[in-house]
């Protein structure tokens, strides 16, 4: 309201006279510190803007911009470092990408960087589906035991990280097929009952043994060709052994009618292209290594 | 007009209500247009929605004509303040507030517990994220700005907010972007751009509501009846004019058809990226910073009843922090496919930034000299010394994370999560929260709130929150930043990326809890509210002059013949 500055009791400073709903505003000035720490960095900005890449211009019909004194960019920073990490690896990367596995096995400084190698490439492409620690959980196996479904020695391990199984785009991908033997009325509900309970009683799990006697019949017409006679399974045809205590999707009951009736065909990606063939390798020695390698 | 009325009663038809009714009639023709043709189901339920909204506003001006015709005792002669909008106003800040801050609860327990997304699309975390932080930036904090600007620009150009309709067009307005962007957002629309998700006919409706809210903003300061403009009003009308650019500038994209909800962005690649993060930044700085400062410099003097500490500091730090605000966006593309330069800049211009920065919480810190004996008897006022001290920690922290080689360390963590979180919980909520405080009671004309005891318990418990919250997220985001980076001795990733989510564990229940205990203080909040509207006092609270007469601002002088 008025413009003539009033003297405020309390600080003892002027104020500027302008007043807004009994607002006022003191005529205190910059503080010291305020106004040289913002000196300094606006300082700090222009020294950063001579040493670095910074300023955009148009020059001779095209954009440019400075370049700093000190010739830094981004990218060839990120090239050198990794130059660098390559470097130190070049000499044993070459090593292992040359040297059929077997060999590499029985080299205790290539297998250092192997297993350390495979560990990461594990946790970057592996353990999202079987677990940072190889566990694998339900249609995802466990690497750590040594049930293989594809088999379990080095080369059998390679050609399924190299070509996956049921990769569609890989025409050497592992292939099988479970049937899906009440859908596609293979079987009849109560045959399919009677089969579980059969395959049940393998690993000593049955609970009705005259199902049992009687899906035994179904069992010898139906499941022999690929999980044989005594339900060992097969692994050149990616059959698993039924007999042991060990199961992908779950050996209770309901799931083992599910697995009869409906079928499985689990996924894994064929690495191969995908990864260095280095890189494979050492995924390979890794998940040989776990405890079940054969 | 050639008949002029000779009884002209205020609220009644008049040109501009018949054009704003005509207006409306249009829009809900084109709305029933497109409902009908609509080419997705998300399309047909907004444009439905917009339908019901505008034959609802269509209705209201015919009913709005009657009741002026009935001559009610008491009701709005169109003369003294219009505080009817802003009491709509604060009902929205604390209704949006509760919401946002749930949905905020609700997927921070998403994250430590994924389970909780029950496989139901509507509610699993990249739906509800924007809902959050839509709820709690544009609604909570939007319909804040609003209400405050609209009482701010009032009182201190001592002058009747400009136009009759159209504050009520902006609130309401206002509510129906929210509503669209929400159900939006639930049903799967996005841009994708992060803060700016809502789709281009939700953009087209917001410009249309923003653009007049710039104009009862203006038309306010042009009927003003002081010599100067506020400082509160400059803050305030640098983020209305500066969100209207930055809102029309991101959001320019090409529809796939005029009946489809989805859209593409006109820019591409890293372009696309710097100028959503010129946005997006300065979605922080005009709308979190200015914005919130505008109101600081109001509520903070008023309450604390002192003059402003410097009107020079307030000019420099003011000018400024707009100047170089709009510089900063590109830090948030450090070490991406963003040139060199550009990121240079970026970061240099975020160190510029911190004076101008720290310039309104010295002034807001130091108008309290002379009153600091204050802050023991009023726990409104210590919700706004508190807020101030948030401003200036996380201004701080921005132009350090904003330094390459730390980004390098922050980037993507749960660090960055942190500090937007001390900003917005400690800064723009409790700013909000004091003037809530000091609003409701001048606004009902109540003596004094409910209870001051339950504001102490709101400052505690919030506090509280906001402490578990930016702790949890600084441990977790550094130890996260340190993970990544680990190397074996053989030059190889030390963690795998699912272990560094697994430590994350731990951090993110806290991190619930301080949500928790926040959205806690904002119910209690919400409840005092309440009481104090109701015209309760609570019994045995010792009488603190919130309401000292010479703070609450009289009423507005008649007006002169025009």
């Amino acid at each position: 309201m008025s413009d003539h500055p009033i003297k405020d009791d309390v600080s003892g400073v002027d104020t500027t006279g302008h007043e807004w709903d009994g607002i006022r505003e003191l005529n205190n000035p910059l503080p010291k510190w305020w106004i040289y720490t913002f000196y300094a960095c606006i300082a700090w900005a222009a020294v950063y803007w001579v040493v670095m890449p910074a300023w955009p211009y148009f020059w001779d019909g095209a954009w440019h911009h400075t370049k700093g004194v000190i010739g830094y960019t981004q990218r060839n920073e990120v090239g050198n470092e990794l130059k660098l990490v390559a470097a130190g690896r070049a000499e044993v990367m070459k090593q292992i990408a040359a040297m059929p596995l077997q060999d590499i096995v029985k080299n205790d400084n290539l297998m250092e960087v192997a297993l350390a190698g495979g560990k990461a490439a594990f946790g970057d492409n592996c353990a999202p589906c079987h677990g940072s620690g190889a566990q694998g959980s339900k249609g995802f196996p466990n690497l750590n035991d040594d049930d293989w479904l594809w088999g379990g020695t080095l080369s059998d391990i390679e050609t399924t990280v190299t070509h996956g199984i049921r990769w569609e785009t890989d025409a050497d991908t592992r292939e099988n097929m479970m049937p899906r033997f009440l859908d596609d009325s293979i079987l009849k509900s109560d045959e399919v009952n009677d089969v579980a309970e059969y395959v049940l009683s393998l690993s000593g799990h049955s609970t009705d043994a005259a199902a049992a006697g009687r899906g035994g019949a179904v069992f010898a017409k139906n499941c022999v060709a690929c999980h044989g006679a005594d339900g060992k399974g097969n692994q050149k045809l990616g059959a698993p052994n039924l007999t042991d205590q060990i199961w992908l999707y779950g050996g209770d009951k309901a799931t083992v009618v599910e697995t009869i009736s409906h079928g499985r065909g689990g996924v894994m990606p064929a690495w191969g292209g995908r990864l260095a063939p280095a890189t494979i390798k050492e995924l390979v020695l890794y998940v040989h290594s776990l405890g079940g390698g054969q | 007009m050639t008949m002029a009325r000779a009884e002209k009663t205020y609220g009644t038809m008049t040109t501009a209500s018949y054009a704003v009714m005509a207006s409306l009639i249009a829009g809900a023709i084109l709305a029933l247009i497109v409902a009908a043709k609509a080419a997705d189901t998300p399309m047909a339920i907004h444009a439905s929605l917009f339908l019901l909204a505008f034959v609802a506003g269509v209705f209201t001006l015919i009913s709005r004509h009657f009741n002026a015709l009935e001559h009610r005792p008491g009701a709005d002669d169109g003369l003294g303040y219009n505080d009817n909008v802003v009491k709509a106003g604060v009902i929205a800040t604390l209704f949006w507030g509760v919401a946002g801050m749930l949905a905020g609860l609700y997927i921070a327990s998403e994250l430590a517990f994924p389970a909780l997304n029950f496989d139901f699309a509507y509610i699993n975390f990249g739906r509800l994220r924007p809902v959050h932080t839509s709820g709690v930036i544009f609604a909570f904090g939007g319909n804040a700005l609003i209400a405050t600007s609209f009482y701010v620009v009032q009182r201190t150009c001592r002058a009747r907010l400009a136009g009759e309709i159209a504050p009520w067009f902006v609130f309401w307005g206002y509510q129906l972007f929210l509503v669209v962007a929400v159900t939006g957002y639930l049903m799967g629309v996005t841009q994708s751009r992060e803060y700016a998700e809502p789709e281009w006919y939700t953009d087209i409706w917001l410009t249309i509501v923003w653009v007049v809210y710039l104009l009862v903003f203006l038309g306010t300061l042009m009927k003003r009846r002081e010599p100067h403009i506020y400082v509160a009003n400059w803050f305030y009308l640098a983020f209305i004019v500066t969100i209207a650019l930055l809102h029309i500038t991101n959001n320019l994209a090409v529809p796939e058809t005029w009946v489809s909800s989805k859209s593409y962005s006109v820019f591409s690649g890293v372009q696309d990226a710097l100028i959503q993060w010129w946005y997006g930044h300065n979605a922080v700085g005009f709308f979190l910073t200015a914005g919130f400062l505008g109101m600081m410099y109001y509520f903070v003097p008023k309450r604390a009843n002192r003059p402003v500490y410097s009107y020079r500091l307030s000019i420099i730090h003011f000018w400024s922090l707009i100047f170089i605000y709009i510089w900063a966006g590109p830090h948030h593309l450090h070490y991406t496919a963003l040139p060199d330069w550009a990121q240079t800049l970026g970061m240099t211009f975020s160190i510029m930034l911190w004076m101008p920065s720290w310039g309104g919480m010295i002034n807001g810190l130091m108008t309290l000299s002379g009153a600091w004996d204050k802050l023991r008897t009023d726990p409104v006022l210590r919700i706004l010394v508190v807020s101030l001290a948030f401003y200036g920690m996380s201004t701080f922290e921005g132009p350090v994370m904003s330094v390459k080689a730390v980004n390098s360390l922050s980037h993507y963590t749960d660090w960055t999560i942190g500090h937007v979180h001390s900003g917005a919980m400690g800064w723009v909520g409790f700013v909000t929260f004091g003037a809530v405080y000091c609003l409701v009671p001048w606004l009902w004309k109540r003596e004094r709130l409910y209870s001051m005891a339950l504001v102490s318990w709101h400052f505690w418990i919030a506090t509280m929150g906001i402490v578990l919250y930016i702790t949890s997220m600084w441990v977790s985001g550094i130890l996260q930043g340190l993970m990544w980076r680990a190397y074996d001795s053989q030059g190889f990733l030390e963690y795998s990326f699912v272990e560094t989510v697994a430590a994350m564990h731990p951090f993110y229940i806290i991190r619930a809890a301080g949500g928790l205990l926040y959205l806690t203080g904002t119910l209690i909040m919400v409840y005092n509210c309440w009481r104090t509207i109701r015209g309760d006092v609570r019994a045995g609270e010792p009488i603190i002059p919130d309401a000292n007469p010479s703070i609450v601002s009289g009423p507005l002088a008649a007006q002169p013949a025009e």
